[in-house]
């Protein structure tokens, strides 16, 4: 075989690759949309579940889903990035550097099951809070943390040396260096670290199951009061998201429209990830172009 | 670290050594720099005289392994004293790179960048500072519509200017250039040459090259680095006339490096 047709065949091979990846994507979002679609109502957003009578909505489910996302990155973004620029800048190379990152992988691989045992035993029964979303948010953060130590890592890793040279060689401190060449240039890819973190507290389950609970409290949205009991701002309160609504309702659901719930809840979490994503990367440009007058 | 008037020596070396790790990249300089002059240093690739160039402003200090004995005496002061302030040092010795580097930020905050975390907040100050900056690198005329774009969409003449202007910024008292043209095209390089003409009326520049057209163009005392060792240094005119040792005379004239 001559290298031309080795290489039209190559060519050929990671288009067939391609389309098939595609192909996939496109058939499972159809297979979502079609099934789902159709029981996607503006009642079926806005009424809360029922535990036994059809006609059930996700309210509360949707709310939380975006509230435990909310809460667990504000707890794991800084904390993340913090540990990357960390690792990045200040860790010298050495057997505790190593130690640590051997850990940080290591964190990363464990199985989510075992994080919401480990949310189950330390955020729910050692603190004695019960289910919490506060709960469920810390064991995301367990589970997300290694990710955003890595990406922000790898990102500030990637900014120039020669940028960091420049900013030194005119007297600017190491912190101030970081704070106003390094995090902004490594932004949009810190950014995208977040995001597919984000993706993964919005799907995640079994972490949750057993650390914010598979129950709501009847919740009155027009109670902003962070403390108070029915207050959909409560951190302190048991929290269904839609991830686990939807394996609860298939697993061990009462409900007779099953079917109906679980197609309709999968379609609205899949357009809430999208949705997010697509929001985060317009946020994203805006502000990195602000702060680095790029296009 | 107040300028002393009194000697013309603006840096005193004296019988610096460095290693990184095991290799011995400096053997024993003794090097003095004068005021408001062009000091050029030439030698083949891996001579020392980069290395050099960054013990002037410590950049080297970043290097892991790297040990530094002898004194480099700036303003009277030995900066190789454990207590140099090191963003003290580099407002006074600036430094320009072998490669433009500008932030990926807009031109006007590129040279704003030093003297805004230096402590300078007025807007109509930074204001005055960008243009001097800017006009004593003959950018001004280029870029004055433009001040809010992108540095990075300068070409490589541009952004290399852009560079110098960041640097003179700060105010400093010498200019650090490490093969400052080596990435431009003619037009650009002879650009800068020019420039480092004019500058040195106001600034001490230390330059090093790879182009020893360069150095006997620009400079007014020339330095022949081999090996770790500063072989020999004096006014340029000697240096490529009449050099003293066999072995500049061999590196000149092009017998090897």
């Amino acid at each position: 075989m001559n290298s031309k047709t080795a290489d039209r065949l190559a060519t050929g091979v990671f288009i067939t690759i391609a389309i098939m990846i595609t192909a996939i994507l496109a058939g499972l979002f159809f297979y979502i949309f079609v099934n789902g679609f159709k029981y996607i109502s503006f009642d079926f957003l806005t009424t809360p579940s029922s535990n036994v009578r059809a006609g059930g909505g996700i309210r509360d489910q949707l709310f939380n889903s975006f509230y435990i996302l909310l809460i667990t990155m504000l707890i794991t973004v800084p904390i993340g990035v913090g540990g990357g620029i960390y690792m990045a800048e200040y860790a010298k190379p050495g057997k505790i550097t190593d130690l640590i990152r051997t850990c940080i992988e290591v964190l990363s691989s464990l199985p989510s099951i075992v994080i919401g045992m480990f949310g189950l035993l330390v955020f729910v029964n050692t603190t004695g809070w019960g289910y919490t979303i506060l709960g469920g948010a810390l064991a995301l953060t367990v589970f997300n943390l290694p990710t955003m130590v890595r990406t922000t890592e790898d990102a500030i890793r990637a900014v120039p040396q020669d940028l960091k040279e420049a900013s030194l060689a005119l007297g600017i401190t190491h912190w101030h260096t970081i704070k106003t060449v390094i995090l902004p240039t490594a932004f949009p890819a810190i950014l995208t670290g977040a995001i597919l973190a984000a993706g993964r507290v919005f799907g995640e389950a079994a972490a949750l199951l057993f650390t914010a609970g598979l129950s709501t409290p009847r919740l009155d949205y027009t109670n902003w009061n962070p403390f108070s009991e029915q207050s959909p701002l409560n951190i302190f309160r048991p929290a269904e998201t839609l991830a686990v609504h939807i394996w609860s309702v298939n697993t061990q659901g009462l409900i007779p429209d099953v079917e109906a719930v679980s197609s309709g809840s999968a379609a609205v979490l899949v357009i809430s990830v999208l949705i997010f994503n697509l929001a985060a990367r317009w946020i994203g440009r805006i502000i990195h172009k602000r702060i680095t007058a790029t296009k | 670290m107040a300028i002393q008037t009194l000697t013309r020596n603006i840096f005193d070396v004296k019988d610096l050594n460095l290693w990184y790790g095991d290799h011995h990249a400096l053997k024993g300089v003794y090097f003095p720099i004068q005021k408001k002059e062009v000091t050029a240093m030439i030698g083949p690739s891996g001579c020392g005289k980069s290395t050099f160039l960054k013990t002037l402003n410590l950049m080297n200090k970043m290097i892991p392994n790297v040990k530094i004995t002898g004194e480099v005496n700036f303003a009277g002061q030995n900066i190789l004293h454990s207590k140099t302030d090191l963003v003290e040092l580099r407002k006074h010795v600036g430094m320009v790179f072998q490669k433009g580097n500008p932030f990926p930020q807009s031109i006007y905050d590129n040279v704003a960048y030093g003297p805004r975390i230096h402590g300078i907040k007025k807007k109509k100050h930074l204001d005055e500072l960008v243009i001097k900056a800017l006009m004593d690198v003959a950018l001004w005329n280029e870029v004055k519509d433009r001040l809010n774009a992108p540095a990075l969409g300068l070409s490589g003449g541009q952004q290399q200017r852009l560079c110098i202007a960041r640097a003179l910024a700060t105010k400093p008292d010498v200019l650090l250039m490490d093969e400052p043209t080596s990435a431009l095209d003619p037009i650009s390089t002879l650009k800068i040459e020019e420039l480092i003409f004019e500058l040195k009326e106001k600034y001490t520049i230390v330059i090093v090259t790879h182009n020893m057209q360069q150095a006997a163009r620009v400079s007014d005392r020339t330095a022949f680095f081999l090996m770790g060792e500063l072989i020999e240094f004096a006014e340029t005119s000697k240096i490529f006339s009449t050099p003293k040792d066999s072995r500049t005379e061999d590196y000149i004239t092009g017998r090897f490096g």
